[in-house]
């Protein structure tokens, strides 16, 4: 609830229209005396793919769940393809605390995959797929119907549309959730440790798939992962986070095979032991 | 499309048989259908007229008379189904009232919140017979009102028990996992579709145990109401036969068995249904 509305900022520095899909200026976020981001500053591109790695509690989950709305910032702004997220731009280019209604027109470019799938267990594979299209975007049954069994078939699950997610496996309740979410043409998508709670022998089906839409090109996608052999293959760049804050950010072949700061090596080590 | 699909054995079974609507699956036809025949036969009864009269009189001394038992099988019938009719009727409001009890409850502004709580917690801790009796007067205190001592026990009894069940709703509602809200913010899905598409209905699963109890208790506690309002209702009916025969074992007899016939045919459905709406979690 915008009660708490994010200091504005001066609204010069976001009016150029059309250049990031995503950009974070000065974005804080506290529970309690728990400073999570700290003044953190952002920019991702359109179609390029950012892959977040650090320590476990360092504040990965919360920029994604605070550009998801699922958590409200502090402070600080966001801008999704050039629109503000939280606020509301008035013509003399000021700023007021965005209502429901303009955030969950901003919102409807994002997408997000979760690491515990949450897929809708009372639903079929395709049903899951099929209810934003039909809800929130008014498509006909049938359109949604032909759109899902087409990403089912993307993901090499056509012949479970009928199935409830309590019949598939692990990677293929997560494929399901990527095609749900795909089913919402999101230009951003959003992908929280979608591996982590899958056995290992079923990650691989995931990352596949991950590599595809990669591969397509369009969407921005920003990953959290610790899968650092699929970050060097598909990030276009890598952030190393840290207490909140942007530690280091380069390339993966920068990030990955030569950190600058001790603390990146010191995880990276302790990530490849294992 | 690189990932091939590991095809586990359990893919196969269930996929067809999920979406089969119950009313083609007979184990489950037959058994609603012979319910609603019982209530049919029960409905074409001749219509109750105040006194229950039977033309056999056994003698005061006798044992039980199967005789006589079997004459007074049409009055019972004729109060169970009056008192079976209207718990059904109260249960309908209850269901639907008691949802929506348990949404004002969780609604975010406290002037809607806190007289929900009040009214559900006043309506909770006070004895259904007291209100009753406290509804009968109202509605009399009130001029050009008037209802009928079943529409006063279905109204009072829907009422009564809406306000526990708004309780075990808002317990299956807060059952169903934070995860299921974010994956609707996530997808978009405006307020009305994630309560009706995700959040209902998973929390009615979790609820229909409590509501089956409770269906049952309602039940039992319609005919609470016969004396006080007047309804001629099983046990209503019952007590009429012992006045004119003073004999009290068959009359009480039957209608005790009257009820096992309602309510374990009704908890059997509250089963069946739960085994219907179940799904596995995950
Ligand atoms: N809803 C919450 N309430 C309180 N603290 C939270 C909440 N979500 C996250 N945190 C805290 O914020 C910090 C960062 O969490 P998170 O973003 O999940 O880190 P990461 O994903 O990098 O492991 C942690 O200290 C965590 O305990
Ligand atoms: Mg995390």
């Amino acid at each position: 609830m915008p009660t708490n509305a994010p200091e504005p900022q001066p609204a010069s520095e976001v009016s150029d229209k059309g250049a990031a899909a995503v950009r974070f200026r000065g974005v804080h976020k506290a529970f309690g005396d728990n400073v999570v981001l700290r003044d953190l500053d952002l920019n991702v591109e359109p179609g390029e793919r950012v892959v977040i790695i650090g320590p476990s509690g360092s504040g990965k989950t919360t920029i994604l769940r605070v550009l998801m709305t699922l958590e409200r910032p502090d402070g600080g702004t966001i801008t999704v393809g050039g629109r503000h997220l939280y606020h509301e731009e008035g013509r003399d280019g000021s700023l007021r605390p965005a209502g429901e209604k303009h955030i969950r027109s901003v919102r409807s470019d994002i997408g997000m995959v979760f690491q515990h799938f949450n897929l809708f267990p009372h639903m079929s594979a395709l049903e899951n797929i099929m209810l934003a299209p039909v809800q929130v975007h008014g498509k006909s049954k049938s359109e949604a119907r032909a759109l899902g069994l087409e990403l089912l078939e993307k993901v090499g699950l056509a012949e479970h549309a009928n199935h409830t997610p309590g019949e598939l496996s692990g990677g293929q309740k997560q494929r399901v959730a990527i095609a749900r979410s795909l089913a919402t043409d999101p230009a951003v998508m959003l992908f929280d440790e979608v591996t982590s709670a899958l056995d290992p022998e079923l990650v691989g089906e995931v990352l596949s798939v991950l590599r595809d839409i990669a591969e397509e090109g369009s969407t921005t996608m920003l990953l959290v992962t610790h899968e650092m052999g699929f970050a060097r293959e598909v990030a276009d760049r890598v952030l190393m986070f840290d207490q909140g804050q942007i530690l280091e950010d380069g390339t993966p072949e920068e990030i990955l095979r030569n950190p600058q700061e001790q603390r990146t090596k010191d995880f990276l080590g302790a990530v490849f032991e294992h | 499309m690189t990932a091939a699909p590991p095809s586990t054995s359990i893919s196969e079974a269930p996929a067809g048989g999920r979406h089969r609507r119950w009313y083609r699956d007979p184990g489950r036809l037959v058994p609603v259908l012979l319910v609603l025949l019982g209530f049919a036969v029960l409905a074409s009864v001749e219509a109750p007229r105040g006194r229950f009269r039977t033309d056999v009189i056994a003698g005061r001394d006798e044992a039980f008379s199967f005789e006589f038992a079997v004459s007074i099988i049409a009055p019972l019938g004729r109060g169970l189904y009056t008192t079976a009719r209207a718990t059904v009727l109260a249960f309908t409001i209850t269901l639907v009232l008691g949802l929506v009890l348990a949404l004002l409850r969780r609604s975010g502004s406290r002037l809607v919140r806190w007289p929900a709580a009040f009214v559900i917690e006043f309506i909770r801790s006070t004895p259904i017979l007291v209100q009753f009796i406290f509804f009968q007067q109202l509605v009399r205190a009130i001029d050009g009102v008037s209802l009928g001592a079943v529409q006063i026990l279905i109204l009072v009894l829907g009422v009564h028990y809406a306000t526990y069940a708004s309780e075990a709703y808002r317990a299956g509602i807060d059952s169903v996992p934070k995860g299921q809200w974010e994956a609707a913010i996530a997808l978009n899905l405006s307020p009305l579709t994630t309560w009706t598409r995700i959040v209902i209905p998973q929390a009615v699963p979790n609820v229909l145990p409590t509501l089956g109890n409770y269906l049952v208790a309602a039940l039992k506690d319609a005919p609470i109401a016969g004396p006080v309002l007047g309804v001629p209702g099983i046990l209503f009916a019952a007590t009429a036969i012992r006045g004119d025969t003073f004999r009290q074992v068959e009359p009480f007899l039957l209608a005790g068995a009257g009820f096992l016939l309602v309510s374990l045919p009704a908890a059997w459905l509250v089963r069946r249904l739960e085994a219907r709406v179940a799904y596995e979690r995950t």
